[in-house]
């Protein structure tokens, strides 16, 4: 069973009901159910980051399958947040490359910055941090990805600048944080 | 056909067999722990794996189909090593606990891994531990066990149809769950227990009753519905400790419902031990059988033969009923019925009353019409029959009357009866079933004990010839009826005849105190409720203290189905007997012998004088029934109704308790235990 901590009934804005209608169309008619993952995207990212029990009720009785089916796949999926997030939702790769290139540095200066363990949110609701599997950067690791950017070559300096940055609320540049690469150029090339 | 190559030997195999039937055909044994025959193949255990030429891997012999000239080795050293890997992976989280777990002994994994695992162990870590889940009162759940194999919500998927359970999570976190509070509200959730491959989903009620190496099967059947469900009751020093389904393709196939499973916990309580009498302070004292039979007879002899009339109920067996019907009617008493819920029609021969398309009939219809009855929950096992035929594809069913949660899509025609009578409605279910193959009308015995019941009968008698639903080798008119005492007791005849009443008839008169005797065999589920019954005079006969045995007379008991040899027809009127088990309780008998003794009071000459003799009289006189587990089917006699109207009744026909519908389910508390829990919503509609 999934803890209810909303119980207000969820349905897509306006807005997002356009959106619903181009994500079926992708689809052909008798393969609809696909879009269970899309749609399930598109209400995390109205909600909020998250994804409520009615939100999937919801997208399971849109795509007419049984609420278990839906919920299998929000669970399956680490993307898919089951309870609500901090505004920043910080995840740190742990697998091998980034983990080489010292991310378990970066794990523990961020849970020691924010005083949070795994998975917990900051009291202030800024920050939340999970240790996720390989998330597909690893020429510029160690790696983190904050809501939908990708923050790349850090190091502890680096990293907590971005911290400090985001909760000022400075604008801060994505990708490599290292001032040497713009990409996933050859680090020693130029 | 395809030629394969199984460890060497040619067998040759139908085109889309996979390679795990082609190896059972060459009579090689493949280890499984997620395949199932009935369900669909997901191929996750790995167990199966088998070596094929040219491979580069071993091959999950389930999941893969056959080619022409295919290698298969299930012998090879590779082979061997694989299924060693694979059985060490499974075993990585499952708990050493088998002394105490309910399926050591007859576990898939402890068997496996007795044959095709190592001699030790090599895993030093912890194990993971999983929460246990409530999944109602049936089915125990220990989730540290579960090697997610997926059965169970396949079963409830496919089969059940009800979609309760999911794998939610993943990797090492997965998790078998059900998102719904009430657990497994299917009313076949007891086979995801059989279903089980190991002990993560065992039996509540059977919990550390007995170990499966002490239990003595029997075969019988099931009573509690009008299928007849082949069963195997396992006893354990004279009591019934489980139910499990026996296979028969014709019937249950391989499952049953909760309600026969799970009611034999009835069979123990609130049981007649011995006759009671009313006293003069209208007391109901002890007796003993001498006095109380003779009481019985002073009253028979006291009152006139239209004053008499006798009921039977939904657990009768064929013997009582025939040898009730020659006592009553050599008195002269006719007014007989076995159809205690009142349903009316007139009778041609069988085939006004059979399944007549035959359960096994259900696997091919193409066009299904359902009229007023609750297949899910009058017949269980059936509805998942014509479920499995609709999730194959190109089957049509619309439906009047009836609820519209049988698991599969429907089209409802509505809620009122008297769209029967309509003259366009002819046309449009003749449109409907043209083009059908196997067209196929389901009648509820319930639509007919409606006041319309008679007249229904007749138009949808009279709409079958018209729409061509029985045609040379296929009759698809079947009537459906909820109780297992039904098709024998219209078999032998247990009805109205020289004028006697009907059970409609035999209230009407209770309630103009014209009936002064009346016989209850077995008839609790007869509705007294609103009838002044003080001048009328009750002989219960039951096994169980139940609804009307404080209202009788006299009480006699009499033998439960466990304890008797005893002939039952089911709806398709297939003969099968009920098997003795365990003792009789106290001084009960069986119900024949009762009317039997009766007979010998009125110095009646009955040419019986036991079981043996009995049946082979009822076997001369009803041949259709004489043939043990076969099927005589009759011809069907073509019927045209003229215009007849039907007044607007509106009902669909909806079971309210599943699980408490006779004697021995009231009595029993895993179903008042399931009603509590699953039926909490329709708690206010239950009377008594």
């Amino acid at each position: 069973m999934i803890e209810n901590k909303n119980t207000k009934d969820f349905e897509f804005t306006k807005k997002n009901l356009e959106q619903v209608k181009k994500i079926f169309s992708k689809y052909p008619d008798d393969q609809k159910v696909s879009a269970v993952m899309p749609l399930l995207d598109l209400a995390m990212r109205q909600i909020g980051g998250w994804v409520t029990e009615s939100a999937i009720k919801h997208i399971s009785s849109m795509l007419n399958i049984p609420f278990i089916r839906a919920y299998e796949v929000a669970s399956f999926y680490s993307m898919f947040n089951l309870e609500p997030i901090g505004k920043n939702f910080i995840q740190i790769c742990t697998t091998t490359s980034c983990w080489l290139r010292g991310s378990d540095n970066i794990l523990e200066v961020c849970k020691k910055h924010l005083n949070v363990k795994n998975n917990q949110t900051t009291k202030d609701g800024l920050f939340t941090l999970k240790e996720v599997e390989c998330l597909g950067a690893c020429v510029n690791a160690p790696m983190v990805q904050i809501n939908d950017n990708y923050y790349e070559d850090l190091d502890t300096e680096s990293f907590l600048n971005i911290l400090d940055s985001l909760k000022e609320g400075k604008k801060i540049d994505i990708g490599p944080q290292n001032k040497k690469r713009k990409g996933a150029e050859p680090l020693g090339s130029a | 056909m395809k030629k394969v190559y199984v460890n060497d030997k040619v067998v040759s195999v139908p085109d889309t067999a996979t390679v795990m039937q082609a190896c059972e055909l060459a009579g090689e044994e493949i280890p499984r722990v997620c395949y199932h025959e009935s369900l669909s193949i997901a191929g996750n255990c790995r167990m199966c794996l088998v070596e094929v030429e040219n491979a580069a891997k071993p091959v999950a012999s389930c999941a893969f189909p056959v080619a022409e000239g295919m290698k298969i080795n299930t012998k090879s050293d590779k082979v061997k090593k694989a299924r060693k890997g694979v059985m060490e992976f499974l075993l990585i989280n499952h708990p050493l606990d088998c002394p105490i777990c309910d399926q050591g002994g007859e576990c898939d994994l402890q068997d496996q891994s007795l044959y095709y695992g190592k001699s030790y162990s090599r895993f030093e870590e912890n194990k993971r531990a999983v929460e246990d889940k409530d999944f109602g009162p049936l089915v125990k759940t220990v989730m540290t066990r579960c090697i997610h194999c997926t059965r169970c919500v396949r079963f409830l998927d496919e089969v059940a149809g009800t979609h309760e359970l999911g794998a939610i999570n993943r990797g090492e976190q997965m998790e078998i769950a059900s998102v719904v509070e009430e657990g497994i509200t299917s009313e076949l959730s007891g086979n995801i227990i059989d279903l089980c491959p190991v002990g993560a989903l065992t039996s509540k009620p059977y919990a550390f009753k007995a170990r499966s190496w002490e239990l003595i099967h029997h075969d019988t059947i099931d009573i509690t519905d009008g299928l007849g469900s082949n069963l195997i009751l396992d006893e354990f020093q004279g009591e019934i400790k489980r139910v499990l389904p026996r296979f028969n393709e014709d019937i249950n196939q391989e499952w049953i419902s909760d309600k026969s499973r799970f009611s034999y916990d009835g069979l123990d309580v609130q049981r007649l031990d011995k006759p009671f009498i009313r006293d003069d302070k209208n007391k109901l004292i002890p007796s003993d059988w001498k006095t109380s039979l003779n009481n019985v007879t002073g009253l028979l002899k006291k009152y006139k033969s239209d004053e008499i009339a006798a009921i039977s109920g939904s657990l009768t067996d064929v013997e009582t009923m025939f040898v009730a019907k020659e006592l009553f009617n050599s008195l002269g008493i006719y007014n007989l019925d076995c159809r205690f819920n009142g349903s009316n029609f007139k009778i041609n021969n069988r085939t006004d009353w059979l399944f007549n398309s035959k359960i096994i009939g259900t696997d091919k219809i193409d066009k299904l019409f359902i009229i007023g009855c609750d297949p899910k929950r009058e017949a269980t096992v059936l509805n998942a029959r014509i479920r499995k035929r609709w999730l194959s594809g190109d089957l049509e069913i619309i439906t009047l009357c009836t609820p519209n949660d049988l698991t599969y899509e429907t089209t409802s025609l509505g809620d009122d009866v008297s769209l029967l009578s309509d003259p366009s409605f002819l046309t449009d279910i003749k449109s409907f079933f043209n083009g059908a193959k196997y067209p196929m009308i389901i009648l509820g015995d319930s639509i007919l004990s409606t006041v319309e019941g008679e007249k229904i009968h007749s138009i949808v008698k009279s709409l079958s010839d018209n729409c061509e639903i029985i045609r040379d080798g296929w009759n698809g008119f079947c009537v459906l009826s909820a109780y297992a005492s039904r098709s024998g007791g219209l078999e032998i005849g247990f009805l109205p005849s020289k004028g006697g009443l009907n059970v409609k008839q035999i209230k009407k008169k209770i309630s103009e105190k014209k009936i002064k005797l009346l016989f209850l065999i077995e008839a609790d589920d007869f509705d007294l409720s609103d009838l002044d019954i003080k001048s009328t005079k009750i002989i219960y006969l039951g096994h169980h203290g139940d609804k009307h045995a404080t209202k009788a007379e006299i009480i006699l008991p009499i033998t439960a189905f466990t304890e008797k040899k005893a002939l039952y027809v089911n709806i398709e009127g297939r003969p099968q007997f009920t098997k003795k088990i365990i003792q009789n309780k106290g001084i009960a008998v069986d119900s024949w012998k009762i009317f039997r003794a009766l007979a010998d009071n009125f110095n009646l000459k009955f040419s019986y004088n036991n079981h043996e003799q009995l049946l082979n009289k009822i076997y001369k006189l009803h041949p259709e029934i004489s043939f043990i587990n076969q099927i005589i089917s009759s011809e069907w006699k073509s019927f045209k109704s003229s215009s007849i109207k039907l007044k607007t009744l509106k009902s669909n026909f909806a079971v309210v308790n599943y699980y408490q519908t006779c004697p021995v389910t009231r009595a029993s508390n895993n179903m008042a235990n399931c009603r509590k829990r699953f039926l909490k919503k329709d708690e206010s509609k239950f009377n008594g």
